[in-house]
């Protein structure tokens, strides 16, 4: 791997962009490639301990993720999927454009990368605010207005920190979580009647739901909006000619972090959208 | 700009543009997308559909497929050096372990884990 100066052409004699303390561009590339690959494992880390709340919460009350999940519009997050799958594809075909020094193309599907972000933020916005109207809200804010007002109020109240019985420990554990004993994840028969096309009864604890919701996609959102700066910069960057064959770094990590960002959302969808 | 004929080139050695890593043909690019986008139609065509407790392991082994994709070709992990892929895979590894291991660890509270000790969950009314 070491050998691209043997045949390389002149331009490579001496190459501009490699620092001093590398041997090869080769090195160079991946040392830096290493580098972001390790960021991307502490990216996965962090949302891995996300999944892992979203893991045991579904598998001790998967009634409250069969019936909360009807609030979230299938259609928009589907929408979304196919926004960041193309901006992932323009983004890829990006990292091709630098390295083959097409300038102008690689402006341009930077520019429509950055555009595929700005309409994920936009779908997540009118997400939010349908949700942030009706009331579902993480914890202790949520109340639901669409259906009866009672409901939210029981809803709403914080579970009562009793003091620990005195028995053993696991009644401690079932009185906090009271659906656990209904089966793992996904076999909970339909308790609610009219469920099919209703939203069906409520189960208490409906919040954690969306509190689980909104920090996966608030984290997963912040991350798209970093993602649409770095964009912007190298967008920049490629306008003033900065990348070519002979450098396209920049591109090709920021190009990493954007794949990221579009995988965990292949994740984030059928898990919180699409639970049945 | 003109010599780029050979996409399929390894990256190095070869004299041509770019002076490291791999050029993915566009055709492969668009064949992505296109298996991406057609795996988003089954996976919310799936949701449609009543499989039980089989749902989220069928959503789920169909985002893997999705990720696989995009994590190959559009992340370049099919051409780069394996210890990336190491990292990569070794990473997904501890995030299993660590969600399996919570699973099994909560599992343990429900209350019929042990017949006739643990008390039934009707008797704790919340």
């Amino acid at each position: 791997m070491s050998q691209h100066t043997t045949t390389a052409a002149p331009p490579h004699e001496h190459p501009p962009h490699l620092r001093h303390h590398f041997e090869t561009l080769t090195q160079q590339f991946d040392a830096g490639k290493l580098g972001i690959w390790l960021f991307l494992a502490t990216e996965i880390l962090l949302f891995g301990g996300l999944f892992c709340a979203y893991a045991i919460y579904r598998a001790n009350h998967p009634e409250i993720f069969l019936y909360a999940h009807q609030f979230l519009d299938k259609t928009l997050g589907a929408t979304n999927t196919v926004i960041l799958l193309c901006s992932s594809l323009t983004m890829a075909w990006a990292v091709r454009a630098s390295q083959l020094g097409q300038r102008k193309l690689l402006v341009a599907l930077l520019a429509a990368t950055l555009a595929g972000g700005g309409g994920f933020m936009c779908i997540k916005y009118v997400e939010y605010k349908a949700k942030f109207a009706h009331g579902l809200l993480p914890g202790t804010h949520f109340h639901p207005h669409e259906e009866g007002e009672e409901h939210a109020a029981t809803a709403a109240a914080p579970p009562v920190a009793k003091p620990a019985p005195p028995v053993s420990g696991p009644a401690l554990e079932v009185s906090r979580i009271p659906a656990a004993a209904a089966g793992p994840a996904g076999t909970v028969p339909n308790r609610e009647p009219g469920e099919s096309e209703g939203l069906g009864k409520r189960p208490s604890n409906a919040q954690i739901f969306f509190g689980i919701y909104f920090l996966m996609t608030g984290l997963h959102g912040i991350h798209v909006l970093v993602g649409m700066f770095a964009i912007g910069w190298i967008l920049i960057r490629s306008a003033r000619g900065d990348f070519g064959p002979g450098y396209f770094t920049p591109v090709d990590f920021v190009g990493l972090y954007w794949h990221l960002v579009d995988l965990i959302w292949i994740f984030l969808f059928p898990l919180l959208y699409l639970v049945k | 700009m003109t010599q780029h004929a050979s996409d399929h080139g390894t990256s190095h050695g070869e004299g041509i543009h770019p002076a490291v890593g791999h050029v993915v043909p566009l055709p492969t690019l668009f064949a992505v997308l296109g298996a991406l986008l057609a795996l988003t139609v089954v996976t919310v065509g799936a949701s449609y559909f009543n499989f039980g407790r089989f749902g989220v392991w069928i959503a789920l082994a169909i985002a893997v497929v999705k990720a696989s994709l995009v994590v190959l070709v559009f992340m370049h992990l099919k051409y780069d050096k394996p210890f990336n892929a190491i990292i990569f895979i070794v990473s997904l590894a501890l995030v299993a372990l660590f969600i399996s291991i919570a699973l099994t660890d909560t599992r343990q509270y429900e209350p019929n884990t042990i017949p006739g000790y643990a008390p039934s969950i009707k008797t704790n009314p919340s």
